[in-house]
């Protein structure tokens, strides 16, 4: 029964999050971006522009001119979350690729790193009024949903160690349609209801600020309205007729 | 709370960090709002005269077109996490520390709304997102707030994801158009150029007559005959620039300064009165419809005058719209001539000219200024000079140094990229907006205080006629001299040697060891 209810949840939830993104990624690309607005200065070319999408995805760039707390500890979350993901990649792959094996002690360090980082966005979010202000009961509960799947996740490494060697059969079998029991482990059992919970959520959230960061004209555009003409589609085109 | 707060007193506050963050003020300036146009002023626009009835549907339904239309408005409603990166960011959250001044805050007011008609949780479980209806007060806090927002652009910078509150203040008073809410300022304006040609509603003949008085003033004070030709045909240059160039100080030093430099190239220009406006209001109201129809006035001049090139004056919002969107709203422009910038801004012009070594200046003629430079924030954040990212800075700069001894920049945090708006663009250069206007321009008064004491700083340049206007008026609030600002292409005037000219004999005597 719980390998039955699990196995639906995360088909369930890889759909959500799969077709979800994919339709938000669809409509952030079929809405048209009628005037040039980069926020200047910005790079002159689409090579240009590429680079600065690197710098702003990987380093934060503009958080780091804003802020240098908030980009602390929201790099560290973003960091620490991607080296955590890449650690999973364990329960997914088999044989195991090289890589993967070697970055587990980091993987789980960053574990650490990427609680940490949470608590300190939470506790800006609580003790600075200027954020308390424009903060929701969601934006609250997203922390507390990271911080309990990072928690789950550090307790079953530290505290109860869980049948790793049937819970990578269980999804491999999910994979490959090839259904194998899932491990009777309580605080397994949260951690995956989370971790399905958040891929729920996420097509419908703030969490869409990931695709949304690539399709931000002020960063993704050029600078180069001179040299080379805009002229998209609709819109415009009616008035410069009349 | 609002009323029992003491009457705020600029000279009190001109002392300090620029931007140094305030305590939170809640509801200090829900009382802030420009008055409701008048049905003579929406229809000429194509908005209703009056609140419409079914107005709340009407708004919604209008928001969801323009996030149909805009990849911009989807992506920023949708990405904002909450951070806090740009909540100390926008200069009338510090000076009026009103929480409904972050950047974050003021967009939550339209995405709150957005939330709760157009999303699936903000359907289902509104008081979790913090999704509203929109209701009358929701309204009420719009008119005020999108109406504390100068467009600048600052916010953008430092949001992680590029979001620009500009986008989203230009669709809420969208909308407000829409269902017959609008600001009397801008759409009055905007009215005037279609039915004049320019935001002051000068007519030809008042143009004809002042720029006939300059050519005279600069004839006597020069002995050089520099023209300000009004619709010339068969000129090479069309000169399009904001209208208050032709009205008020020093604006109009600024011009006199235009006509000396395009008199020393030695090119075939002309203004136009069809287009005698470079600003374009369209944009602060945010309908595109209006936009282009002000931009189309300029590409019916160029046309219609046969030119071919366009060089635009000192104006921030206008160059945006001329750098950046001329070409969509009003183009293609193949009939001129390509080997030239299309548009070109009068600050490139005169350094290309300089770089060109024909130029030549006195700068000791303005040994009485000791200068400063406002990067007006359009110019700054939403356009180019030159042909490198950051030429808007450093072209602006380059003819300042050339032309005055004595230059000094304000904080980094202040300028550049990061330059603070003057307090008055985006609609918002209305008397009864007063209030915000002054509060907003305290971290800029801050910035120019510190070089003022440091460097002995006496006088500020800027290229943008709503900061010329806004700090003519707002510096002697914060304890400063009125005249303190300045066109940078007045600097250019003072201390331009024209060719033939008496200063430029003098100078060269000067020059010559007494034999």
């Amino acid at each position: 029964m719980r390998t039955l209810v699990f196995a639906s949840l995360f088909y369930f939830a890889s759909f959500t999050l799969a077709a979800g993104l994919a339709f938000r990624v669809w409509l952030y690309a079929r809405t048209p971006a009628p005037l040039k607005i980069p926020t200047t200065p910005a790079p002159l070319t689409r090579g240009g522009v590429a680079v600065r999408m690197a710098r702003e995805v990987v380093l934060f760039e503009s958080l780091f001119k804003s802020n240098k707390w908030i980009w602390l500890f929201g790099w560290l979350f973003h960091v620490s979350l991607a080296a955590v993901l890449f650690r999973h990649l364990r329960y997914f792959l088999q044989p195991v690729p090289a890589l993967v094996a070697l970055e587990q002690p980091i993987g789980v360090l960053a574990g650490f790193a990427m609680v940490a980082g949470l608590l300190a966005l939470w506790g800006r979010r609580v003790v600075v009024p200027r954020i308390r202000y424009i903060s929701r009961a969601s934006d609250h509960l997203m922390l507390v949903l990271l911080i309990a799947i990072g928690g789950s996740g550090l307790a079953m490494k530290f505290v109860t160690h869980t049948d790793i060697v049937s819970l990578k059969a269980f999804f491999l079998g999910l994979m490959y349609l090839d259904w194998k029991p899932l491990p009777d482990d309580t605080i397994l059992a949260i951690h995956l209801s989370l971790v399905a919970a958040l891929m729920i959520i996420f097509p419908f959230s703030k969490l869409l600020h990931a695709p949304g960061v690539f399709f931000s004209p002020s960063r993704n555009q050029a600078d180069d309205s001179r040299e080379r003409r805009h002229a998209p589609r609709g819109l415009l085109a009616a008035g410069r007729k009349g | 709370m609002a009323e029992a707060a003491p009457k705020f007193d600029p000279k009190a506050h001109v002392v300090g960090d620029p931007i140094e963050i305030p305590a939170l003020a809640c509801g200090a300036m829900a009382g802030s709002k420009p008055y409701v146009a008048s049905s003579a002023h929406q229809q000429p626009l194509g908005f209703p005269g009056e609140l419409v009835e079914n107005w709340q549907e009407k708004a919604v339904a209008r928001l969801g077109e323009l996030v149909d239309n805009s990849r911009a408005l989807r992506v920023y409603l949708d990405s904002c996490v909450k951070c806090g990166a740009c909540t100390d960011k926008c200069h009338y959250f510090l000076g009026t520390g009103d929480p409904k001044n972050m950047p974050v805050a003021r967009q939550d007011l339209l995405r709150k709304v957005y939330r709760r008609y157009f999303t699936l949780s903000g359907k289902l479980v509104p008081w979790l997102v913090g999704a509203e209806d929109l209701t009358k007060e929701v309204l009420d806090d719009w008119y005020s707030y999108f109406h504390q927002c100068s467009q600048c652009r600052r916010c953008s910078v430092f949001c992680p994801y590029g979001i620009d509150t500009a986008e989203i203040s230009m669709a809420a008073r969208d909308i407000m158009d829409t269902i017959g809410l609008g600001q009397k300022y801008s759409n009055e304006i905007i009215g005037k150029v279609f039915n004049i040609g320019n935001n002051l509603g000068l007519p030809p003949k008042a143009l004809k007559a002042t720029l006939a008085g300059l050519e005279e003033e600069i004839e006597e004070d020069t002995g050089v005959p520099v023209r300000l030709p009004l619709d010339e045909p068969g000129a090479d240059i069309l000169f399009v620039t904001p209208s208050a160039d032709f009205f008020a100080s020093p604006h109009m030093e600024g011009l006199i300064g235009y006509a000396k430099v395009m008199h020393e190239a030695g090119v075939k220009w002309t203004f136009s009165t069809y287009a005698s406006e470079a600003a374009n209001f369209g944009m602060f109201v945010g309908s595109q419809e209006n936009m282009q129809k002000v931009a189309l006035r300029i590409r019916k001049a160029a046309e219609d005058l046969g030119v071919k090139r366009l060089v635009f004056g000192e104006c921030g919002h206008a160059w945006r719209v001329a750098y950046s969107f001329l070409d969509t709203l009003a183009g293609p422009f193949d009939f001129l001539d390509r080997d030239y910038p299309v548009p070109q801004h009068v600050c490139e012009f005169t350094y290309d000219l300089m770089q060109k070594g024909k130029l030549r200046f006195d700068k000791s003629k303005n040994d009485d200024f000791r200068l400063t430079f406002h990067d007006s924030c359009n110019v700054a954040r939403a356009s180019r000079m030159g042909d490198k990212p950051g030429g808007q800075f450093e072209i602006p700069r380059a003819i300042l140094r050339a032309t005055c001894n004595h230059f000094y920049d304000m904080a980094p945090e202040t300028i550049g990229e990061k330059t603070l708006c003057c307090g008055g663009g985006g609609g918002l250069l209305t008397d009864e907006l007063m209030d915000v206007r002054i509060k907003g321009a305290q971290p800029r008064m801050r910035a120019l205080r510190d070089v003022a004491d440091e460097h002995g700083v006496t006088h500020m340049a800027a290229i943008c006629a709503i900061c010329k206007a806004q700090f003519s008026k707002i510096l002697p609030q914060y304890g400063f001299d009125m005249e303190a600002i300045v066109s940078v292409h007045q600097m250019v005037s003072n201390a331009i040697l024209l060719t033939g000219s008496r200063q430029a004999e003098e100078y060269d005597a000067q020059q010559k060891p007494a034999s």
